[in-house]
C-alpha cells in the first residue's frame, strides 16, 4: 500500500496551548481602542518575531487579539501591540 | 480651624512634568562654583576655616552663630554653595566607562564620525524621529541595534580611516589594539579629544542628547566641590574636629592634584607625572564609588575603616533611597513584646499604660468634650488618663510637664483648642509585626488599656500577623486625625481581614486548644450539668432561653452539641468532613461511626464534631466564613468574641494534659512494631544481598546503586507507615496528644509515632545519609555497610531515647532543615522586594481594567473574570448551591 504524504508546514497556532492569535483590521482597532479609552502606546508589546505573531503575519503597529481560554472565565482576551524586533 | 488643619492648601508653583538627567559641563561646574579650591588645608592654627580650603566660609557654614560668606545667611537657611577644583590631567568619570566605551567603538578614531555610511545614518534618524517620545522604549531597542551595527565597523565610511579594537580593562584603562598587535593605551586626555570630535548630530543615534549630556564632559577636567552641609565635621565631646569621610577623600584629591600640577610645571619625569596622575584618577574615582571591583578600598588615614563616599550615602538597605526615602521613622508609635489575652475581643489590643501615657491623640475642643479634656489636663502627663500638650489656637504648644497650675490652664480651654491627649480605650491604632508580607501584616486594633509591660492580643489574630509569645515584639502606631483613624477603622480593622484576599478563606479562626476544646465539647459523649451549661452560655454572653436538655432524668443533662449549636445562626447550613474522619475506604455519611461526618442544618449540628476543617483557621468553607458570607464580619467577629471563649472556659473546667503516659502503649503493640520494623530491615538485607548478586532490576532512568537506594527508602518509609497505622490501634481519641494530632489542633501523626516508637529513616538532601567519612558515615561502621542501621535509621523514638549514633544522624537531617529555611527566608525576601517594587502602583481602574501608574494595561479585566476571590464562592462569583438550597426551602 501507498501512502500519500502531504507536506504540511508547522505552525505554532496548531498546538493545543497556543491561543488564538487575531490582527485586528486597522479600523476595528482603532475603534476598539476608542472605546476602552486607551491609547496605542499603553498596550503590552508582542514583538514581530514573535512565532505567533510570526505565524499570523503581523506587522509591526499591528493589534493582534488574542483569545485565551480561563480557567476562571472561561474565556478570557487580550490585546497586544506588535513592535519591530 | 478644624478643617483646615487636616488637609492644609499649598500654593501651586510649578508642576513637574518630567526629570532629565544630564552631565555638568566644566564651564557649568565654574559657573555654579564660588570659590576656587587650591589647597588642602582646611583649617589654620587657630581652628578658623583657610580661604581656598576645603571648609571655606564662602561654600556655607554648619557651625552656630557663624554668617556664611557668600550669602550672609546663618546655619539654618544658609543652602550651601558649591566650589570647584580644577584638575592638573583629565580623568574618566568612574560611572561613565561604560559610556566611553561604546562612544570609543562607535566612532571614528580620527573624525569622530559615527561609524554607520549617510544613508544608514538618515535611515535610522527618520526612524528614531517617528517614535518620538511617545515610543521611547521603542527607540532604545533600536538604539541599541545602532551601537552594536557600528561597533562592528572596521573602516570610516566618512574619512576611511582604518578602526582599531578598543579595549576597556576595567575599571578605567583604556588600551588600542593595532593592526600589527601592539597595544597602546589611550590616556584619559587621549580619550578625551577622541569625545570631543564627536559631532552633535551624530550623538542622538548613539542615545545620547548632546545638550545635556556633550560626551567629553565624561572625562572630568573640573571637580565640583560640595558645600559643607553635604559634609559636614562632627565635633567630639574631647574638643577634637573629626571630619566627614567626603571630606577627607576630597583632601585626599586636592593634595594630590597640587602635587601633580608642581611636577607638571617643574617639569618632572614623566614616569613620576603618570604615577600621580594615576593616583589623582584613583582618588576621584573612590571619591564617586569606594566599592569598585578591582579597586583597592579607600580607608581612613590613623584605622583601617573603610571611607563611605557617595556612590555608598546612596546605595543599599541604609541607603537614601532604600534608608530615607523608601522609609521613614515615625512618631507616635511604641514596641514592646507580645503576650496573649483570650479575653480581648478579637479587634482589641492590650496597651501598657506607660504606652498609653506616652503615645497621645489630638483631640479638638468642642463643647460636647471641653470638660472630660478639662479633666485630662488637670490630670496632666504623668496620671493617666491625662494629656501631654496643648495646642493652642495660634498653634503654640504647652508641654504639660512644666506647667505648674494645670487646674488654671485647664480653665483657659476653649473651642479651638488642641488637647494630646493619653490613649484611652476603644481608640483606633494601628498594630504590626515584622517581617510585613501581606496586607494582614498591618491592622487596625481598638486600644484596652491595661497593667503591664506587654502588648496584648486575642490568639486568633496570631495567624495573620505568624506571631507566637516566645518573644516576639510587635509595633504599634496611633494615627493622628480623622480622616486616618475613620481610614483605618473602616478598611483595617482586624474582623476586616478574617478573609484573606490570598486564597479567599478566612486567615483568622480557631488555633490550638480552640480546636482541641471544640472537639471535646461536641463529640456525642460529652453531656453537661445545668450549672456547667448555664456557667459556658454566660461566658459567652448568651441572652436566649435554656433550651431543652436532651436527658431530663435522673438528672438534666445538656449535650456539647446543643450547646455549640445554640451560636450558630438559622443560616447555617452544611455538611462536611471533619479533620478527625479516618478516610474510610467506604465513608458512611451520616452513618459515620466515629462521628466524623459534620451535619449542620438551619444553624444545628445534626451529627459530628467540630474541629479544625470547621472552624480552624486557614480553612476554607468553615463557620467563620459560612458567617461573614450570610451575615457580616460583625457576626463572624461576635461570635469568635463568644464562642472562643466559652470553649477555652470549658477546656479549663475539662482539663487538658498531655503527659508522658501518652506514650504508654500494649507491651503488644511494643512488640507487632519491632516485628514490622524486623521486616523492613530484613527487606533491606535481601534487596542488598540481591543487589550484591547483581540480580537487582534498574529502575528507569536510574543506575543500579540509585535504584538500590531508592527500594530501600522505599521500605523504610513504609516501616514509618505500617507502624503509625497499628498505632493507631491502641492509640485513639481518649489520648491526648493523638486528640491534638487528629482533631488538628497541634501536631501531626507522626509526630505520635515519632514520640511513642521510632524516628524512621533521617535524610539529608532527599537521600539516605551518605556523607561522613569515605564510604561510610561513622567510623562506627564498615566501609560500604548499606544496611540502614548504618545509614541513619534511627529505630528509637523520643519517648525511649536515641542512642548517640541516632542522635547523630537526627542532628544531621536537623541542621539541613535549619539552614534550608535560613536561605529560603532570605531568597524570598529578596524575591518580595523586586516583585513588590515591580508591582506596587498596578491597581484596577473604574473601567474593570487592571493598568500601571502610566495607565497603559496590564489586564483588560482583573483576573479575567473581575472576581474579587475575598467576595468569591470557592472562586465562583455567586454560590448557586446555597441559592438553591435557601430557594428550595422558601426560605429568604
Ligand atoms: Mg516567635
Ligand atoms: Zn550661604
Ligand atoms: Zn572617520
Ligand atoms: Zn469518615
Amino acid at each position: 500500500m501507498v501512502e500519500v504524504m502531504t507536506k504540511r508546514k508547522f505552525t505554532v497556532l496548531d498546538h493545543e496551548l497556543v491561543p488564538e492569535h487575531i490582527v485586528l483590521p486597522p479600523k476595528d482597532a482603532n475603534r476598539l481602542l476608542k472605546t476602552l479609552g486607551l491609547n496605542k502606546s499603553q498596550l503590552p508589546w508582542i514583538l514581530a518575531s514573535d512565532p505567533a505573531a510570526v505565524a499570523i503575519g503581523a506587522k509591526p503597529g499591528d493589534v493582534i487579539l488574542i483569545l485565551r481560554k480561563s480557567r476562571t472565565a472561561g474565556k478570557s482576551i487580550a490585546l497586544r501591540l506588535v513592535v519591530p524586533g | 480651624m478644624g478643617l483646615a488643619s487636616i488637609s492644609r492648601e499649598y500654593e501651586t508653583v510649578k508642576v513637574i512634568k518630567g526629570i532629565k538627567f544630564g552631565i555638568l559641563s566644566p564651564d557649568t561646574i565654574r559657573r555654579y562654583a564660588i570659590a576656587t579650591i587650591v589647597t588642602s588645608e582646611t583649617y589654620d592654627e587657630d581652628g578658623m576655616p583657610i580661604s581656598g580650603g576645603l571648609m571655606d566660609r564662602r561654600l556655607g557654614t554648619v557651625e552656630p552663630g557663624v554668617r556664611c560668606e557668600t550669602c550672609g545667611n546663618p546655619p539654618q537657611t544658609c543652602p550651601g554653595h558649591f566650589g570647584y577644583i580644577e584638575l592638573a590631567r583629565p580623568v574618566i568619570h568612574v560611572e561613565f566607562v561604560g559610556l566611553i566605551y561604546m562612544l570609543l567603538r562607535t566612532t571614528c578614531r580620527e573624525c569622530g564620525r559615527i561609524l554607520l555610511s549617510p544613508e544608514r545614518i538618515e535611515y535610522y534618524k527618520k526612524r528614531i524621529e517617528k517614535y518620538g517620545e511617545e515610543w521611547k522604549l521603542i527607540s532604545f531597542k533600536l538604539i541599541e541595534k545602532i551601537r552594536k551595527e557600528a561597533s562592528k565597523v572596521t573602516e570610516c565610511p566618512h574619512c576611511h580611516a582604518p578602526q582599531y579594537k578598543v579595549r576597556l580593562e576595567k575599571p578605567y584603562s583604556f588600551y588600542e589594539e593595532l593592526e600589527d598587535g601592539t597595544i597602546i593605551r589611550l590616556t584619559p586626555k587621549d580619550v578625551r579629544e577622541r569625545l570631543e570630535r564627536i559631532p552633535n548630530e551624530d550623538l542622538p543615534l548613539l542615545g545620547i542628547d548632546p545638550e545635556y549630556a556633550r560626551p567629553e564632559w565624561m572625562v572630568l577636567m573640573v571637580l565640583p566641590i560640595p558645600p559643607v552641609q553635604v559634609r559636614p565635621s562632627i565635633t567630639l565631646e574631647t574638643g577634637m574636629r573629626a571630619e566627614d569621610d567626603l571630606t577627607h577623600k576630597l583632601v585626599d584629591i586636592v593634595r594630590i592634584n597640587e602635587r601633580l600640577r608642581i611636577s607638571i610645571e617643574s617639569g618632572a619625569p614623566q614616569l613620576l607625572i603618570d604615577d600621580l596622575w594615576g593616583l589623582l584618577q584613583y582618588h576621584v574615582a573612590t571619591y564617586f564609588d569606594n566599592e569598585i571591583p578591582g579597586v583597592p578600598v579607600a580607608k581612613h588615614r590613623a584605622g583601617s575603616r573603610v571611607l563611605r563616599t557617595l556612590a555608598q550615602r546612596l546605595k543599599g538597605k541604609e541607603g537614601r533611597f532604600r534608608g530615607n526615602l523608601s522609609g521613614k521613622r515615625v512618631d507616635f508609635s511604641a514596641r514592646t513584646v507580645i503576650s496573649p489575652d483570650p479575653n480581648l475581643s478579637i479587634n482589641e489590643v492590650g496597651v501598657p499604660i506607660e504606652v498609653a501615657k506616652v503615645l497621645t491623640v489630638p483631640e479638638h475642643v468642642n463643647e460636647w468634650n471641653i470638660e472630660k479634656l478639662k479633666k485630662l489636663v488637670i490630670n496632666g502627663p504623668f496620671e493617666y488618663p491625662g494629656a501631654n500638650y496643648i495646642i493652642k489656637p495660634d498653634g503654640s504648644r504647652i508641654d504639660l510637664r512644666f506647667v505648674r497650675d494645670r487646674e488654671a490652664l485647664a480653665e483657659t480651654l476653649a473651642p479651638g483648642y488642641i488637647v494630646e491627649r493619653h490613649l484611652i480605650d476603644g481608640d483606633i491604632v494601628l498594630f504590626n509585626r515584622q517581617p510585613s508580607l501581606h496586607r494582614m501584616s498591618i491592622m487596625a486594633h481598638k486600644v484596652k488599656v491595661l497593667p503591664y509591660k506587654t502588648f496584648r492580643l486575642n490568639l486568633v489574630v496570631c495567624p495573620p500577623y505568624n506571631a507566637d509569645f516566645d518573644g516576639d515584639e510587635m509595633n504599634l502606631h496611633a494615627p493622628q486625625n480623622e480622616e486616618a483613624r475613620a481610614e483605618a477603622k473602616v478598611l483595617m480593622l482586624v474582623q476586616e481581614h478574617i478573609l484573606s484576599p490570598r486564597y479567599g478563606g478566612p486567615i483568622i479562626g480557631a488555633i490550638h486548644d480552640y480546636i482541641t476544646a471544640a472537639f471535646l465539647l461536641t463529640k456525642k459523649t460529652t453531656l453537661l450539668t445545668k450549672s456547667r451549661t448555664t456557667s459556658l452560655l454566660i461566658e459567652a454572653g448568651y441572652k436566649g432561653p435554656l433550651p431543652e436538655p436532651v436527658i431530663k432524668w435522673p438528672i438534666e443533662l445538656w449535650s456539647g452539641k446543643q450547646i455549640f449549636s445554640l451560636f450558630l445562626p438559622k443560616a447555617i447550613s452544611f455538611t462536611k468532613q471533619a479533620s478527625i474522619c479516618l478516610k474510610c475506604p467506604i465513608c458512611l455519611g451520616m452513618e459515620c461511626p466515629y462521628d466524623a461526618y459534620l451535619v449542620v442544618e438551619d444553624g444545628e449540628i445534626l451529627t459530628g464534631v467540630i474541629d479544625k476543617n470547621s472552624i480552624g483557621a486557614e480553612k476554607p468553607e468553615n463557620i467563620v466564613q459560612y458567617l461573614i458570607r450570610a451575615y457580616s464580619t460583625d457576626a463572624a467577629r461576635e461570635f469568635m468574641d463568644s464562642v472562643f471563649r466559652m470553649l477555652i472556659k470549658f477546656l479549663d473546667q475539662h482539663g487538658f494534659t498531655m503527659g508522658i503516659d501518652n506514650l504508654d502503649i500494649p507491651e503488644e503493640a511494643h512488640r507487632r512494631i519491632r516485628e514490622i520494623v524486623k521486616e523492613g530491615e530484613k527487606k533491606v538485607n535481601e534487596l542488598i544481598k540481591i543487589a550484591k548478586r547483581g540480580e537487582l532490576e534498574p529502575l528507569p532512568g536510574k543506575t543500579l546503586e540509585e535504584t538500590l537506594e531508592a527500594r530501600i527508602m522505599e521500605a523504610l518509609s513504609l516501616v514509618l507507615e505500617r507502624v503509625g497505622n497499628v498505632l493507631s490501634e491502641y492509640i485513639g481519641l481518649d489520648n491526648e496528644a493523638m486528640i491534638m494530632a487528629r482533631t488538628g489542633a497541634r501536631a501531626k501523626k507522626v509526630n505520635v509515632t515519632q514520640m511513642t516508637s521510632l524516628l524512621g529513616q533521617q535524610s539529608v538532601k532527599g537521600e539516605r545519609i551518605r556523607r561522613g567519612y569515605i564510604d561510610r558515615v561513622l567510623p562506627h561502621f564498615k566501609r560500604g555497610d548499606l544496611r540502614a542501621k548504618a545509614r541513619g535509621f534511627v529505630y528509637n523514638g523520643f519517648g525511649k531515647g536515641l542512642n548517640p549514633i541516632e542522635f547523630f544522624f537526627h542532628a544531621m537531617a536537623g541542621r539541613e532543615g535549619l539552614v534550608d529555611t535560613a536561605v529560603r527566608t532570605a531568597q524570598s525576601g529578596y524575591m518580595q522586594r523586586r516583585l513588590i517594587n515591580a508591582l506596587q502602583d498596578i491597581h484596577v481602574e473604574y473601567d474593570g481594567t487592571v493598568r500601571t501608574a502610566q495607565r497603559s494595561i496590564v489586564q483588560l479585566k482583573y483576573g479575567d473574570d473581575s472576581v474579587d476571590p475575598v467576595k468569591s464562592f470557592h472562586g465562583k462569583p455567586v454560590d448557586l448551591d446555597m441559592i438553591i438550597r435557601r430557594t428550595l426551602k422558601g426560605g429568604g
